[in-house]
């Protein structure tokens, strides 16, 4: 294949609607929608006594009110995404709580009025009796048993999961040295922009739900919403427009939401959106990283790891929606880059009152890749060896792949990766990090981490050549930012000779493309570029066999390139595609260029009808791609820091990345995701604190007190790259959505520790918990 | 008021947010709303030609008053304005949503310093949330919609 366009630091395609405000973003629907209001749970943990909504229903411009007594589906567990056999005490909410709320912000009541002025005013006049029940909001509470979220859930336990690879007990025993310690990771949240938006409608005279909705899975929505319905999936359409940014929460579902704007839709026959308000998005919407580890490790002089043991708690929060991905993808995780012959790692995934846990860019590995990372600190601490040269004599050799680290994986497959050159990693970041500036509280931190992308099962798409020659494209998985329709048409233009800016690429809408699974776990290059890529080819190969037809040459000696077929060698002759596009199809099109050379009168190029057995009409093809299993990236990060010893102010001064992504589609679109991932690390690793009190209630939900990073916190990004390609998919490409995010925590919590001399366990930090942690140290 | 360079009539609710006004009464849904209490900048407008919160301000707040939004920059498909060009090219939006917000903040800036410092830059976007990018090519963008603007 050509590489014109891969690889090229193509301009995005997305960006002039984007700029001139004509973007198309869920709440930017109206045309005279209702609109909508929860009431939601002040209290962590409550019973209700009682919901009284007359007078709400009574208010001018309320249309509707909704509790759980009034929806057919009002006592329907919502889904359990991801079920596992582990996970013994799954438990999902439901739509609307009438008998138990486990977390402040849970859904109890639902408003529809003229106007979302109304419907907040109408939500007030709903009045729910409670009883309080103690909370349990910590890991270590939800483990102790204080309180039980779910009255049989014994422990608090959902579930328990212990894997071993090797014998760690007898490692442990023969290790020279030995060194237990004690990790915690707190809750953090995605915070895209945008909050979440569901906007519907019903059209009585199709029997049509059309339904738009700020997710990273409109696909998986359609399917469940038809069975909910007892709609046919052709009866129901789904679409993910432009997403204000996602992050990870937006792919759980279902959402209350979800349900309760379609079903209303269908009940009021008017359009109905709801839309999201940032404080109740602190709390209604899906969280994580909350975990505790308690690690024992043993070493010998060197500082080679010869047994690794972790027990850690996962903080699932109130329910279990998306089932165990995330502590699996942690205990996956842990080892990363580094050898590690003996490890065990048993988890228990505990109820809290506190909202429900589901993947946030990084899902599971920036803990995972905090513990690793102090842990070898750790080790170099304890032998008096240098922290770089500790993790040069663990990394996971080049010649090493495949590498099977022998645990589960999220996938279903164990923890096997393809392919990296992890001590190149490490030479490139400290070559770009330099000396050491001068001054005091000045310290150095760095990480390694591997990240599992690209997950199954599979994504597909579906790639038509027009007969004015441009080309349309779709898949099923939603952008929410990711330049989809700018590195898709890269890889579609490349197999089909054309201009990029000739390829119009449609992705997340059910109309397009009604298959696919979502945008998540960094995988929409690896699966749906390669979707792309298998169906991009497979339009070409029907165009070298209908151009050859009519050029009466041999498909072997064509080519597509310019926007035509054209004969290896002789470009003069040839056929433009908008052209073979029409010949695709034996029923003429009464406007576009080349209709002379379909009509039937012209010479025939072959006997025969006119379409032959097994061919099919029209210059498309729709093709899958599905993984055999995850492809690894990886990638090193250092910093420096100064962090000042009276205030505890954090100065970032320098950070490098060297990155490993496989094949790069679009350096431009890769530098914006690391970027952006290390910014939302750097938030996550000392600003952003989600601040819940003993009572469950989060003390901090509004963005003058959690607090997201200004251009004024984020210091320049070096950014440094090696391909070691994918040896699992056609365009050897990895996932690089998560992976900027994935080791700022540990990095930060190592130069910080550099910087102080203070021992550095926990995330997030913060200038106040520094000066608690230097206060503990004197 | 004048919106863009036409009069509009007074907003139908008095408790209406000028950002609500903006979208859902005048349909300029460029204007976006991310957190309504005066933090993200998404829904950064030019009020006389300084950028101010429009979910911080009643819409009746905005009558005798010019506001531009996001859609009176390059209007009716005339070429992007120096600013929105200098966002396209450095890369310096991903899922669009601040967007409206920055660029409107960056215009306000350099109507009031064509030639900003450094400082003076990451003092002009530090009003503006955004969760993608990391700022990096914002800061770009700003250099770079300096020299488009000469």
């Amino acid at each position: 294949m050509t590489t014109r366009w891969f690889g090229a630091p193509v301009q995005r395609v997305e960006d002039d609607r984007l700029l001139r405000g004509h973007g198309r973003f869920t709440d930017d629907i109206d045309e005279g929608a209702l609109e909508c209001c929860f009431v939601r749970s002040p209290y962590a943990h409550a019973r209700i006594t009682s919901i009284d909504v007359s007078a709400a229903r009574a208010m001018p411009g309320v249309v509707a009110v909704y509790t759980a007594a009034d929806l057919p589906f009002g006592g329907v567990d919502l889904p359990l995404l991801i079920p596992h056999p582990n996970l013994t005490q799954g438990r999902t909410q439901r739509c609307l709580a009438s008998d138990v709320v486990r977390y402040a912000g849970e859904a109890v009541a639902f408003v529809i009025a003229e106007s979302r002025y109304v419907a907040e005013d109408a939500a007030e006049l709903v009045q729910v009796e409670y009883e309080p029940i103690p909370v349990v909001i910590t890991p270590e509470a939800a483990a102790r048993a204080d309180h039980l979220v779910h009255e049989d859930v014994p422990g608090n336990v959902a579930a328990e999961m212990l894997q071993e690879v090797g014998d760690v007990d007898a490692a442990l025993a023969r290790s020279p040295h030995r060194k237990q310690l004690r990790f915690r990771y707190e809750r953090g949240a995605a915070s895209p922009m945008e909050g979440r938006a569901v906007w519907a409608r019903w059209s009585d005279a199709e029997r049509k739900l059309t339904v738009y909705d700020s997710t990273q899975s409109p696909t998986s929505i359609r399917g469940g919403l038809a069975v909910l319905f007892g709609l046919p999936e052709s009866k129901v359409e789904v679409i993910a427009p432009d997403v204000g940014g996602g992050f990870g929460p937006k792919i759980m579902l279902f959402y209350p939401d979800e349900l309760l704007v379609p079903y209303a839709a269908m009940q009021l026959g008017r359009s109905v959106k709801w839309t999201e308000d940032r404080q109740e998005h602190f709390t209604a919407v899906n969280q994580e990283r909350g975990q505790v580890h308690e690690v024992e490790v043993g070493f010998d002089d060197e500082g080679r790891v010869l047994a690794l043991s972790d027990d850690f708690i996962h903080d699932g929060g109130a329910y279990t929606p998306y089932g165990l991905i995330l502590p699996i993808i942690t205990a996956g995780q842990i080892p990363g880059p580094y050898r590690i012959a003996n490890y065990r790692v048993r988890f228990r995934d505990v109820y809290t009152n506190a909202t429900p846990t589901s993947p946030y860019r990084g899902a599971g590995r920036p803990h995972a890749c905090f513990v690793m990372e102090r842990t070898l600190d750790a080790i170099a601490s304890k032998l008096g060896l240098d922290r770089i040269e500790v993790r040069r004599r663990n990394l996971i050799q080049p010649d090493q792949f495949p590498y099977d680290v022998g645990v589960a994986w999220q996938d279903g497959n164990t923890v096997v990766y393809d392919s990296g050159d992890y001590p190149e990693l490490l030479d490139r970041a400290l070559k770009m990090l330099g000396p050491k500036p001068s001054g005091d509280h000045v310290g150095m931190g760095l990480a390694i981490y591997v990240e599992g992308t690209g997950v199954g099962p599979y994504e597909g798409a579906h790639v038509q050549v027009l007969v004015s020659g441009k080309v349309v494209a779709a898949t099923g998985i939603p952008s929410q930012g990711q330049a989809h329709a700018t590195v898709w048409a890269q890889v579609v233009a490349d197999e089909l000779g054309v201009d990029v800016k000739d390829v119009e690429v449609t992705s997340g809408d059910t109309r397009r493309f009604p298959w696919g699974v979502g945008t998540f776990a960094s995988r929409g290059a690896v699966t749906a570029g390669n979707a792309m890529h298998v169906a991009a080819r497979m339009v070409a190969d029907k165009a070298k066999q209908i151009a050859a037809d009519h050029l009466e040459a041999d498909p072997a000696d064509l080519e597509l390139a310019g926007g035509s077929v054209r004969v290896k060698g002789s470009p003069d002759r040839g056929v433009p595609l908008a052209a073979v596009a029409v010949l695709s199809n034996p029923v003429r099109y009464a406007f576009g260029g080349g209709t002379e050379a379909a009509t039937q009168f012209a010479p025939k190029s072959r006997p025969g009808p006119p379409l032959q057995d097994g061919e099919q009409p029209g210059l498309e093809a729709t093709g899958y791609y599905s993984p055999p299993g995850s492809t690894w990236a990886s990638g090193c990060h250092a910093a420096y820091v100064r962090v000042d010893p009276q205030t505890f102010r954090l100065e970032i001064l320098k950070y490098v990345v060297v990155h490993d992504c496989g094949r790069v589609i679009n350096p431009l679109v890769l530098q914006g995701q690391i970027e952006g991932g290390v910014a939302q690390g750097i938030g996550g690793a000392f600003y952003e604190r989600l601040a819940y009190d003993e009572d469950g209630q989060l003390r901090n939900a509004s963005f003058m007190e959690f607090l997201i990073p200004y251009a004024t916190e984020i210091p320049p990004i070096e950014i440094d790259h090696i391909e070691t390609p994918s040896p699992l998919n056609p365009l050897g490409v990895k996932g690089a959505g998560e992976a900027g995010v994935i080791p700022v925590g540990a990095v930060i919590g190592s130069a910080i520790e550099d910087a102080l001399g203070v021992p550095i366990t926990e995330m997030p930090l913060s200038p106040l918990k520094l000066y608690e942690l230097s206060k503990t140290q004197l | 008021m004048r919106i863009n360079g036409v009069d509009r009539p007074a907003p139908s609710d008095a408790r209406r947010l000028l950002s609500d006004h903006l979208r859902h009464e005048l349909g300029l849904t460029g204007t976006h709303v991310g957190c309504e209490h005066g933090v993200c900048g998404c829904c950064t407008v030019l009020l006389d030609g300084a950028p101010v919160r429009s979910c911080l301000m009643l819409a009746v707040q905005a009558e005798g008053h010019d506001v531009t939004t996001v859609e009176g920059l390059a209007r009716d498909g005339a070429p992007l304005h120096p600013v929105q060009q200098a966002f396209h090219e450095c890369h310096a939006l991903q899922c669009g949503f601040c967007t409206p917000g920055f660029v409107m903040s960056v215009v306000g800036l350099l109507a009031q310093h064509p030639h900003p410092s450094a400082q003076e830059i990451e003092e002009g976007i530090a009003g503006n949330l955004c969760r993608c990018t990391g700022y990096a090519s914002i800061r770009r963008a700003v250099t770079r919609s300096v020299e488009l603007l000469k």
